[in-house]
């Protein structure tokens, strides 16, 4: 039996992220892995969301705002668990998601970029507005996961970088393996249907308004839990992680990989999260060398690297 | 992808390897891009000149230091990667850094875990209170600034206040803690106004202070362009309060941008780095701040600052301890702790196991603006 697609593409992930590590010359390489995962997850939710169902958001840094902080809140005033705040988490932004996805996913195109522009920034606002309860603009500690701890009593000493890599990978695979099996799903099909001409999709009785709804709930609860990895491997969240920069951040790695591809957004994550590390030797150029790197992917590979390259290889390029 | 990520990574290796090897390698994570940039960017030049001045001069103990410095642009995020960059990759054995509370306190379980002596350019107080093994700190915190502002209006009888503070992580910090400590110093605060970091005009606020019956000055907490525009507008409106700010807009900067006229009287903490030129001989601080600004004056051809001054007590903590306790982490760290009486920027220190600030009170000096110069009240 031949393999599927979906199953080499996760086959070759989940081999790539297990191997890398024997390369690895210090521990400050599982830091930068275990990121590339967090921001891969996140951006993996964009995929479902603007290469899927075709509708763009501008404000995805709000749910990881919130993921993040549930993190930060839960375990200090409600004694919850860090493990069930990242599920708290992930409630709230899908019922948030939900509660303002009905309205403002009426909008098309620019204007719904500006809508979920709003709801990023608002999210940012409260969090650095309410300083009584997220300690504002400085931000606030979060307790780390008692995960690693039960597992050195289970005798596996792990050091926190390598921890959080095995964990954030982990959390990637089941994302990138949810959105592949979304992707051949009916429901997948439809959202792709929707991307292609919501006038179409409408004619064959797909109930457009709650596919659209489905698209941005499942991206928010992505994002959300990548903002709570990221706040319980920091220790510590500052309202940045729910700013209109984080946003940006998230749109522009889906787009520089290949947005209608899951390896691709997470090629983009990996590239825009390791650029910057390795950019350092340019100092005062980095900004520069970083938007050239951005223009030059978008003219001379506009469909994102990945899918770009894939085409090429195969000898259909445009 | 696979082929992408073994170049990237392979790129990494070749990069991390070309560094030059080191006698002593020190770390550094500061902000001197983006939105803490005026924070950062002073305080990486600082860093760097003083690390050049200490080679130069034959380095610590005959070896010579090796500075790394990353720009975490202000991003706690981006702060903590390099911090362990430094750490496990670059193999550290002490940072200087954190221009931000944000920045720090990502920057501080890393030292913290790696067990790496860490001094903070930031001020918040919950960076050294609780006291942590690894972490120090050198600017004064927000809450010495109130009080010092406050013991003030007290020798002027003043007891009744009005507040507008800004919304960003300094001006928010420091109203906390004015707000919290204004009971010792017997100040009722009857009006608490804030604005953001961007407005251009806080005529609305000041003007309910003005109509709140009983203010008998104003407290800005704030830095930035706000602070300057909240002196031009109450010299607009006429409003004859003493107003105080903070010591975040002590520089010549300030002056300028809220005007002379405006500025005129209006009091604010700040250290003797400020005022070098008019300190009295009999100062201890006197050569310290000349001799700093002198050097970094003539040699980037701008002002130098408070939060520059911040960085230079910080490396010279750090070389200090690096010549008594050699380069091994643990040696450095009880070196800087066993610290008593050094001379400083931005005062004198002396650290101890319950205080790794080392600062009191009388690192601050009040300040008045008189004909758009400063002018040393006490």
């Amino acid at each position: 039996m031949k393999l599927s697609s979906k199953w080499m593409q996760l086959a070759a992930l989940a081999v790539l992220v297990a191997v890398l590590p024997l390369f690895f010359p210090s521990g400050y390489y599982y830091r930068v892995g275990a990121l590339i995962f967090v921001n891969g997850l996140a951006v993996t939710g964009l995929v479902i969301l603007i290469g899927y169902a075709g509708q763009i958001s501008l404000g995805h840094a709000g749910f990881a705002g919130i993921g993040g902080y549930a993190c930060a809140l839960a375990p200090a005033h409600l004694g919850l668990p860090p493990s069930l705040s990242i599920l708290l988490g992930a409630v709230i932004s899908a019922l948030l998601a939900m509660l303002i996805g009905k309205p403002i996913l009426r909008l098309r195109g620019y204007y719904l970029a500006v809508a979920t522009l709003g709801f990023g920034i608002l999210v940012s606002m409260v969090l650095t507005n309410e300083r009584a309860l997220t300690g504002g603009p400085d931000g606030m500690a979060v307790q780390g996961l008692a995960l690693r701890k039960i597992l050195r009593g289970w005798g596996w000493k792990l050091t926190s970088g390598e921890f959080w890599y095995i964990l954030s990978a982990l959390a990637m695979l089941v994302g990138v393996w949810i959105a592949l099996n979304l992707f051949q799903s009916a429901t997948g099909r439809a959202m792709r249907a929707l991307h292609g001409s919501e006038v179409a999709a409408r004619t064959v009785g797909i109930d457009v308004a709650r596919l659209k709804l489905q698209a941005f709930v499942i991206s928010a609860v992505y994002a959300s839990v990548a903002g709570s990895l990221l706040a319980l491997q920091n220790q510590f969240v500052t309202p940045d992680i729910a700013g209109f920069m984080h946003s940006i951040e998230m749109v522009t790695m889906a787009v520089l990989g290949g947005v209608g591809s899951v390896l691709g957004a997470v090629t983009g994550s990996a590239i825009l999260t390791l650029l910057p590390q390795v950019l350092t030797v340019f100092a005062e150029y980095e900004q520069l060398v970083l938007g050239l790197v951005m223009i030059l992917v978008m003219i001379f590979l506009p469909r994102g690297l990945l899918p770009s390259i894939a085409a090429k290889l195969k000898g259909r390029g445009e | 992808m696979k082929l992408l990520m073994t170049t990237a990574v392979s790129a990494l290796v070749v990069l991390g390897s070309t560094a030059a090897m080191a006698d002593i390698k020190l770390g550094a994570s500061l902000s001197a891009s983006g939105p803490a940039a005026f924070l950062g960017d002073p305080e990486a030049k600082t860093i760097e000149m003083m690390v050049d001045q200490i080679n130069e001069a034959g380095g610590i103990n005959g070896e010579k230091i090796d500075l790394v410095l990353y720009d975490d642009g202000g991003d706690p995020n981006k702060a903590r990667t390099f911090a362990t960059r430094l750490v496990e990759d670059d193999e550290v054995v002490a940072i200087i850094g954190g221009s931000t509370t944000g920045t720090t306190m990502s920057i501080l379980s890393v030292a913290e875990d790696a067990e790496v002596p860490f001094i903070s350019l930031a001020g918040a107080i919950q960076i050294i209170d609780p006291v942590r093994r690894w972490v120090f700190k050198t600017p004064h915190t927000d809450r010495m600034a109130c009080e010092k502002i406050f013991s003030d209006m007290q020798q002027k009888g003043i007891t009744k206040i009005g507040m507008i503070s800004g919304t960003d992580g300094f001006g928010a910090s420091m109203q906390a803690q004015c707000k919290d400590v204004a009971p010792k110093y017997a100040i009722e605060i009857l009006a608490d106004e804030t604005y953001g970091p961007q407005d251009a005009d806080m005529t609305p606020q000041l003007t309910k202070i003005r109509n709140t019956d009983g203010v008998q000055a104003i407290l800005n907490p704030g830095f930035g362009q706000g602070p300057a525009i909240v002196t031009r507008n109450k010299a607009q409106l006429g409003i004859d309060l003493p107003l105080y700010e903070s010591h975040g807009v002590a520089s010549d900067g300030f002056i300028k941008l809220a005007g002379a006229a405006a500025a005129e009287g209006v009091r604010l903490p700040g250290t003797a780095l400020l005022v070098a030129a008019i300190l009295p001989d009999s100062d201890p601080q006197k050569p310290v701040v000349t001799a700093y600004k002198a050097a970094y004056e003539a040699k980037y051809g701008e002002t130098v600052s408070t939060f520059g001054g911040y960085a230079h007590d910080a490396v010279d903590l750090m070389t200090n301890a690096m010549k008594t306790g050699g380069s091994d982490p643990a040696a450095i760290r009880d070196a800087l702790e066993a610290t008593q009486g050094y001379v400083g920027t931005t005062g004198i220190y002396s650290f101890s196991p319950e205080d790794h600030l080392g600062l009191d009170l009388s690192a601050f000096k009040m300040l008045e603006i008189r004909d758009g110069g400063w002018t040393l009240i006490d």
